[in-house]
């Protein structure tokens, strides 16, 4: 018997036209057919999508949650990137 | 058409587009279609970036500190739209370097107004104001085009699009509330930048080349013409406010009508501009391809680097 690890797959769904694929879950298949298959029975099981996307769990690289602070700092003070930094008169619809 | 797996799938497309369904990257769809969307969603990604141009300009020179942030965060933006449109054009199947080849080869088009100059910082306040309040009332209606991806990116470009027309207008509001010459300055620049903006919506309804197969398959939302007056309807009003006068002795209040009528666009201008003979447009295309030639060395440094990195890591497992 193979001591071989079936790999992890992510699995996103589109849940209607028009919408983007969002990550649902994961699940272990031998390959990219399998795991549309096995995704389609696990998570679509109540018409939730109209369309999956599966990706090698190993080919998505991540930022670390430890390095959250430092990684996403810069824009914590940037508030005149928000529209409701500006003083304009709010009846005129801009 | 007498392929009869081919009408079945123009059956199936004119069907989701019949029901204001979204048409998404891997459906069927006419040649026709696909390269009709290409053309457009490119021109608008090349509008954005050239459209750093003129801002660009005024960066170093931003009278306050405040004003400055804000002129960058603008121009950031403006790259960042770039980006999100040349992504959705290229589920479509055309790539990335073509684009800019095109661009850069004087082949593609973009919004003409990016071939005015910027003369005085009020024209950073006229940009924003009335430049990115066009493209506002020109996106919302693209936020319910057709094709998934371009739809999706019209929808994160209007979220961030607002602060670029507020800060615009808060400009223009300081200049005119200032002093004599301030103001001018404001009048000035409404002056020369009202007449391209209306020109941004494009030629009338009836001599626009590719608006009725547009509105048909559902990529443009809403004519030229039409979007042009909702445009002039709601800046009259912030133009008044501020007490700046818009240059157009045509433009008039119609009761019947509902909206204010105005006067007639100068249409040779608009051609000339077009066809690459507005004020700045050999500098701007010029200023795009320095920058290219200038990032190549940056470009290669990171593949370069990514190699090393790569070699290394295989070294180590060996």
């Amino acid at each position: 018997m193979s001591k071989q690890h079936l790999p992890l797959w992510e699995v996103f769904v589109r849940s209607r036209r028009g919408l983007d694929h969002k990550h649902i879950g994961s699940l272990h298949a031998a390959d990219a057919e399998q795991a549309l298959l096995a995704a389609r029975d696990t998570y679509t099981r109540r018409q939730e999508g109209v369309s999956i996307w599966v990706v090698r769990s190993s080919d998505i690289h991540a930022s670390q949650f430890e390095d959250e602070g430092a990684f996403f700092e810069p824009a914590a003070d940037k508030i005149y990137r928000h529209p409701t930094f500006y003083d304009v008169p709010e009846e005129l619809k801009l | 058409m007498d392929n009869p797996n081919h009408s079945a799938e123009q059956a199936r497309f004119d069907a989701i587009i019949a029901a204001e369904e979204k048409i998404e990257p891997r459906d069927w769809m006419p040649e026709k279609y696909r390269r009709n969307l290409v053309r457009q969603i490119s021109q608008h990604a090349h509008s954005e970036v050239v459209g750093q141009l003129p801002e660009g300009n005024w960066i170093t020179r931003a009278p306050t500190l405040r004003r400055k942030a804000t002129l960058l965060a603008k121009v950031q933006d403006e790259a960042g739209h770039g980006l999100y449109l040349y992504s959705a054009a290229e589920t479509l199947g055309v790539s990335r370097e073509q684009m800019v080849d095109d661009l850069l080869a004087g082949r593609a088009k973009y919004a003409s107004i990016f071939n005015y100059p910027t003369l005085s910082w009020a024209d950073v306040g006229a940009i924003g104001w009335l430049v990115d309040g066009a493209a506002i009332v020109n996106q919302i209606s693209l936020c319910r085009t057709s094709y998934g991806p371009y739809a999706r990116a019209m929808v994160r470009i209007c979220k961030e699009e607002s602060f670029h027309q507020r800060q615009g207008y808060e400009i223009m509001q300081t200049l005119a509330a200032g002093s004599t010459g301030q103001k001018a300055m404001a009048q000035d620049a409404l002056e020369r930048w009202w007449w391209p903006t209306l020109m941004m919506f494009g030629p009338h309804d009836a001599e626009s080349a590719h608006t009725q197969q547009s509105m048909q398959w559902k990529i443009k939302r809403q004519s030229n013409d039409e979007l042009r007056q909702k445009f002039v309807d709601q800046t009259v009003e912030q133009a008044r406010h501020i007490g700046l006068e818009i240059p157009d002795p045509a433009l008039r209040w119609n009761e019947e009508r509902g909206h204010y009528d105005f006067g007639e666009i100068d249409w040779d201008e608009f051609q000339r501009v077009l066809n690459g003979n507005g004020p700045c447009n050999r500098q701007r295309i010029g200023a795009r391809r320095e920058a290219h030639e200038q990032g190549g060395w940056v470009r290669e440094a990171m593949l370069a680097h990514a190699d090393k990195q790569r070699r290394r890591a295989a070294g180590r497992a060996a």
